[in-house]
């Protein structure tokens, strides 16, 4: 395809991993956060042109994913009450939660719409006075900003028919909770481009240093990735750990001030469930008190659904790394894009869904 | 092992948008429920037109058409229903002879609005060289249809020697596409959206007849023709690959992308390969003819861009398997359904 040749070029991906091959002599374990450098990784077959002991673990970077299984029964619950339009972005509607999707809900009558910007929600909210305007907010820093502008925008309008379901995550927390873990298997982090294009890389600092892992921030073209791992694989044989910066035209060292401010203004940190891996401490956002008005869980009292995981499913170890999707039982059985048991299989940036969609087979029959 | 999951999700009881995608879902529902109740016959090769029984020259394609906005960059409902019936019967080697126009307007709809839909479906006709021979309109309450559909038949006649079916890729066909994907399925997207990418994309719905015809001194050197509408590129080599029981290689450097499609994609998390297209087609023709039919392809100007993308193989049968621009393989598996944009 003829686009963004300059990070695509075949002779240059030879190069690296050329480099990379005269580079490696130790089997190095690296984990890229983001789901969307899981799917450059698989859909360009990158991880397979490694050299054999560069192992690529996927980390839990996928916002749709680790959205809590609650979070997603309570806005279904929502969207069936009258009245009521429920705005989310387009791959969160077909996550599965305890007994029924978004999608499922919309074929039978709910108002669900797909938004493409967070401020089309607003305009949702503006264009039906007399309905009562949900947008399921989620995502990590790369979209927290925008969300959050969402409620400066409806505050400064006066909606009172507008509200967010919040389930914002955070990255640093999800990595040193990982870190933490006496069976983490990681010993580079790739760190998410888009993330640090917006908080920089200052909070990834003590954690290099801290746990002695290398952090590259890494871009999410094949030779963006292709470079990170080179970079990351140098540091581990030189025996660094610093935090460095292989996408260094989309981020700076301190990141985007202004949606920084916007993100202090409209959310505060708070203890945030992740699904498939449990609480994790200050992971998460909130909206701040000066905007409980905006809070639909406070809005709509939705605390009665019962939320059951399918017991089959791994998310929880595909999400931290610990298994590949190739490893479960109901991978590509039970468990396929038309019928996902988890949220792994259902976000385009989910990894079981990477692997699904390149084709990849179980390792070993169920 | 099968990556096709046999248990039916009980939450999916109800038809979704998904199951008129073109997709995995689009077939299911035709195996499991459209083809039984019609007498069809499930797990056949899925023609983008028939043959009428009794007289094999003769062709027929009905096609319904549903598309929101009713106008867009580059074309609008009108001439697309023309275009697309016409490619459909051209994707069996025939030529069209007849249309038929089915009207459904929902009360409401401004009568300016409908005139300017029927001028650009009667311009389109009377380019392609085809009339309407007879037709039908209904008015159906407000809120009981989205402002306009159209239905058009389409009645055409076999090009002698030519007989293409979705059945008849062999091993060592070379795969050609006739120019650049995703420009439909984007400015569409765009403008119903109001994505802003409109400046710089635009619809190539187009007929595509003449190209079939230039294809036609090849005859049985042609096996399969398809154009990648709905479920995109990608669900046409699947379809062909299933049905010819062959695999597909394609590369994706060959795959012409325009940049702005890349860049609209790139930017909604959606793949160019599963995004519609209303202006090209792809051929699986036999290695000899390769360059000639690439010739005759860029003779006309809807073909001017056309590129051989890959080549099919024994096996795996039914599989498509792409090169990436690094150098790996990688399946490209069927769209499941409708595309969701993406969070981030």
């Amino acid at each position: 395809m003829k686009y963004l040749d300059e990070y695509r070029d075949p002779a240059l991906a030879r190069q690296l991993l050329a480099e990379l091959r005269r580079t490696a002599t130790h089997p190095w374990r690296i984990m890229e956060v983001c789901g969307g450098q899981t799917h450059t990784l698989v859909r360009q077959g990158i991880d397979e042109l490694l050299p054999a002991g560069i192992r690529m673990i996927h980390g839990p970077g996928c916002p749709v994913c680790v959205t809590p299984l609650e979070t997603l029964d309570r806005a279904m619950a929502i969207a069936e009450r009258p009245g009521v339009i429920l705005t989310s972005f387009g791959d969160m509607l077909r996550v599965p939660g305890s007994t029924t999707d978004l999608l499922a809900l919309r074929a039978r009558g709910a108002d669900v719409r797909v938004i493409y910007s967070p401020m089309d929600a607003v305009r949702t909210a503006e264009e039906n006075p007399g309905r009562e305007v949900v947008f399921l907010a989620v995502g990590f820093e790369t979209t927290a900003p925008a969300n959050a502008m969402t409620v400066l925008h409806a505050d400064r309008l006066g909606l009172t028919n507008f509200s967010l379901l919040v389930s914002h995550v955070l990255v640093p927390p999800a990595m040193t909770a990982l870190l933490d873990d006496p069976e983490c298997e990681v010993e580079a982090f790739l760190a998410a481009g888009h993330v640090c294009a917006v908080m920089g890389w200052t909070e990834y600092e003590p954690i290099a240093a801290r746990y002695q892992v290398p952090v590259v921030v890494t871009g999410f073209e094949p030779l963006d990735l292709l470079e990170g791992i080179l970079m990351a694989v140098t540091q581990l044989e030189e025996g660094r750990h610093d935090v460095e910066n292989q996408y260094a035209r989309a981020v700076h060292r301190t990141g985007n001030s202004e949606a920084q401010d916007v993100l202090g203004l409209v959310f505060r940190s708070t203890d945030r469930a992740w699904r498939g891996i449990g609480t994790l401490p200050a992971s998460g956002l909130e909206l701040a008190p000066e905007y409980a008005s905006f809070d639909a869980s406070r809005r709509f009292d939705v605390s009665g659904p019962h939320s059951t995981e399918d017991p089959e499913c791994i998310a929880g170890d595909i999400l931290t790394g610990a298994r590949l999707p190739t490893d479960c039982v109901a991978y590509g059985a039970r468990c396929t894009p038309r019928t996902p048991l988890g949220a792994p299989m259902v976000s385009s940036e989910g990894t079981c869904a990477a692997f699904h969609a390149a084709g990849r087979t179980r390792s070993a029959p169920a | 092992m099968t990556l096709d999951c046999p248990l039916p999700y009980g939450e999916h009881e109800l038809i979704q948008l998904g199951h008129g995608a073109g997709g995995r879902l689009t077939a299911e529902l035709l195996d499991s429920l459209v083809l039984p109740a019609l007498g069809g016959q499930p797990d056949g090769p899925l023609e983008d037109a028939a043959l009428l029984p009794g007289a094999d020259e003769l062709v027929v394609s009905t096609d319904s058409f549903v598309v929101s906005p009713l106008s867009f960059p580059g074309g609008d409902i009108g001439s697309l229903a023309v275009h697309g019936t016409v490619n459909d019967l051209a994707m069996r080697g025939a030529l069209p002879l007849a249309l038929t126009l089915a009207v459904i307007a929902e009360e409401g709809l401004p009568l300016a609005e409908l005139r300017a839909v029927l001028d650009s479906a009667g311009k389109a006709a009377y380019e392609t060289g085809v009339p309407f021979v007879t037709g039908d309109t209904k008015v159906v309450g407000r809120g009981a249809a989205d402002r306009l559909f159209l239905n058009t038949t389409g009645i055409g006649r076999r090009i002698t020697g030519l007989t293409p079916s979705a059945a008849k890729a062999r091993p060592g066909d070379a795969v050609l596409l006739s120019g650049p994907i995703g420009l439909h399925g984007t400015a569409v997207l765009s403008t119903r959206e109001g994505l802003g990418f409109e400046t710089d994309i635009a619809s190539d719905t187009r007929p595509l007849h003449r190209l079939v015809q230039a294809l036609a001194p090849l005859g049985g050197g042609i096996h399969s023709l398809r154009d990648p509408t709905r479920g995109g590129l990608a669900a046409a080599l699947n379809e062909i690959a299933r049905d010819s029981g062959v695999g597909v290689r394609i590369e994706e450097r060959a795959v012409p992308v325009p940049a702005a499609v890349a860049a609209a994609c790139d930017l909604l998390g959606l793949d160019p390969l599963v995004v519609a297209n209303e202006g090209c087609l792809v051929a699986f023709v036999t290695a000899d003819t390769a360059d000639e039919a690439l010739t005759a392809l860029r003779a006309h100007p809807e073909g001017a861009e056309a590129v051989r993308i890959g080549h099919c193989a024994a096996a795996p049968a039914g599989r498509v398997e792409l090169r990436t621009l690094i150098g790996a393989r990688r399946v490209v598996d069927m769209p499941l359904g409708e595309q969701l944009p993406r969070i981030c």
